[in-house]
């Protein structure tokens, strides 16, 4: 491939730009090169590509995409000696801080900052939107008390012990029952320290539960449901947590705070998309997800910014973030390439409130596709998930929020749907 | 003497819930499992509950401090501590290859402790 040589100040142009060299943008910029796209490249602010799999050095990865149970630094290691050996380009260092908003038929426009070139602008025939997601923070709890040293997002603390080996403390509560909690509150023990518990405020857990038996179960871990800390102690350093029972109407119950010593509270309440630079690119958000709405292309609604990963919806496991990435790639070098087809038909993808997120949101019926969703609350028996019209039928043991649940849409049921059909239902039904 | 017990298969994502019914350590019956594997670990759990054990060691000389390893196969739940302190006592100098033996039979267990990335 031609190496994208230039010197400072000049505009690079290239094929296919990849925003972010985690495991969704790694994937898109292989999947772009075996299409056949000239020049791709990958933008990365970190020194290393791998993203977040570089810290999740527990097993779980790569059942699908590879037939074993990897490492997240193994899984990396795999998919980025894929990415290049196709010839993909990796700019790393470089931040990519400003997108300029456009038409679909022009070259995308952004400017990246790197220490050895400064700032530069880029013009990519397409682009890949991979930026993943972040953790939601601790000032979005708005817990009273001071701000002591020694409240931490959980993957703030993954990335301490994991890769700059630090220990961010001794005795440690969890806030939130999210996987990167539970895998945290297991490496915390190993390393010598003491999980007293692990609260989460809904009435059920939000990480997979085989999570809760090999990372709690497993150490003896205590885990209360509807809880929440509702204060913290301490001044200088964290000592020790409120929590309170939180009622039916979701509000704390008077009466019930119990203090629980700790110098360390780790948050795993949630991951949002970080969409900064898809709201410059003046791309539609949608409501729900808060990523960038998408057709089972991956196409935004800027035609030739495509999406994948974490950035658009937030997924249980990377194997799937890894097919995502290789499609929107695919797509992102076809439209470069000028060989993209543009899909004749756009079908919205509607839910009903069993459904709560949802992705893609339309339907092309260019190629078979596979919908991911998520339902609002756990429905612990027989249900039955559909799409329709005459679509998709599929009858579930049980459907819970922290567990994706995947339907496949066949391209030509699709497209032999009637013209005046505009919208694919999806919903769930209980049927005991 | 038949007993029921209830695992959490860890084998995959999927963490089917199993109905297990054992005399003794030997197993009869298990319920719930959507794939084969259940079975299998279904029978490990009953007897001698393994897992994978992952952690870091301290590096000299790399762009990172502390490199990732984990054990090449499953071990004991039961070593998971000992284990841990072993890995704990090490400082490798630089550069280490993915899937370089750290420690050998760790703790008699059989298992070798591997890093799990390249640091140079």
């Amino acid at each position: 491939m031609n190496k994208t040589n230039l010197k400072a100040n000049c505009t690079q142009h290239i094929d296919v730009a990849v925003i972010g060299g985690g495991p969704a943008g790694i994937a898109a910029a292989f999947s772009a090169r075996r299409e056949g796209a000239e020049a791709v490249v990958v933008f990365e602010r970190d020194w290393e590509a791998g993203g977040i799999l570089q810290q999740c050095i527990h097993p779980g990865f790569g059942l699908h995409a590879f037939g074993e149970e990897l490492t997240g630094p193994e899984y990396a290691h795999r998919y980025l000696a894929r990415a290049k050996d196709a010839g993909v380009e990796f700019s790393l260092n470089t931040m990519v801080f400003h997108m300029e908003p456009g038409r679909a038929d022009e070259p995308v426009r952004f400017r990246t900052m790197n220490p050895e070139h400064g700032v530069r602008t880029v013009e990519a025939k397409s682009l890949v939107l991979a930026m993943g997601c972040r953790e939601r923070p601790a000032g979005a709890l708005g817990i009273p008390g001071a701000r002591p040293a020694g409240v931490y997002t959980a993957g703030t603390a993954q990335r301490f012990v994991n890769m700059e080996g630090f220990m961010p403390g001794k005795q440690c509560v969890i806030m939130g029952t999210g996987d990167i909690g539970l895998i945290m509150a297991r490496r915390m023990m190993l390393e010598g320290a003491k999980v007293e518990a692990v609260f989460e405020i809904m009435p059920w857990v939000s990480g997979l539960r085989r999570n809760i038996a090999q990372c709690l179960d497993d150490f003896g871990i205590p885990y209360y449901l509807e809880h929440s800390v509702c204060r913290l102690h301490g001044r200088e350093r964290l000592e020790g947590v409120s929590v309170v029972r939180i009622g039916k109407d979701r509000k704390p119950i008077p009466g019930t705070e119990r203090f629980i010593g700790c110098d360390t509270l780790l948050l795993a309440v949630g991951l949002i998309p970080e969409n900064e630079l898809s709201r410059m690119a003046g791309i539609e958000i949608h409501s729900v997800t808060g990523g960038p709405a998408v057709n089972d292309l991956l196409q935004t609604s800027r035609g030739n910014i495509f999406a994948a990963g974490n950035v658009v919806v937030v997924y249980d496991l990377v194997d799937f973030v890894s097919l995502e990435g290789e499609r929107a790639g695919k797509n992102a070098a076809r439209l470069a390439m000028g060989t993209f087809v543009p899909p004749a038909r756009r079908l919205a993808v509607e839910t009903d409130e069993r459904i709560r997120v949802i992705s893609p949101q339309y339907l092309t019926g260019a190629e078979d596709t596979t919908i991911y969703l998520r339902v609002a609350e756990p429905v612990e028996g027989r249900c039955r998930i559909f799409a329709e019209p005459g679509l998709f039928t599929q009858t579930l043991r049980y459907a819970r929020p922290g567990e994706m649940n995947e339907i496949t849409i066949s391209a030509s049921k699709l497209c032999a749907l009637p013209a005046d059909v505009t919208a694919v239902k999806i919903g769930l039904e209980v049927l005991s | 003497m038949r007993e029921t017990r209830k695992f959490l298969c860890v084998s995959c994502p999927v963490g089917c819930a199993l109905t297990v019914v054992l005399d003794g350590t030997n197993l009869l019956e298990v319920e719930g499992n959507v794939c084969a594997r259940g079975v299998e670990y279904a029978k490990n759990e009953a007897v001698n509950p393994t897992r994978t054990f992952t952690s870091t060691v301290r590096v000299r000389g790399a762009s990172l401090p502390v490199c990732p390893v984990r054990s090449r196969k499953p071990l004991p739940l039961r070593e998971v501590f000992r284990v841990s302190r072993e890995v704990a006592k090490l400082t490798l100098d630089a550069p280490l290859e993915i899937g370089q033996v750290i420690i050998e039979d760790v703790c008699g267990s059989g298992v070798d402790i591997v890093a799990s990335r390249t640091l140079k």
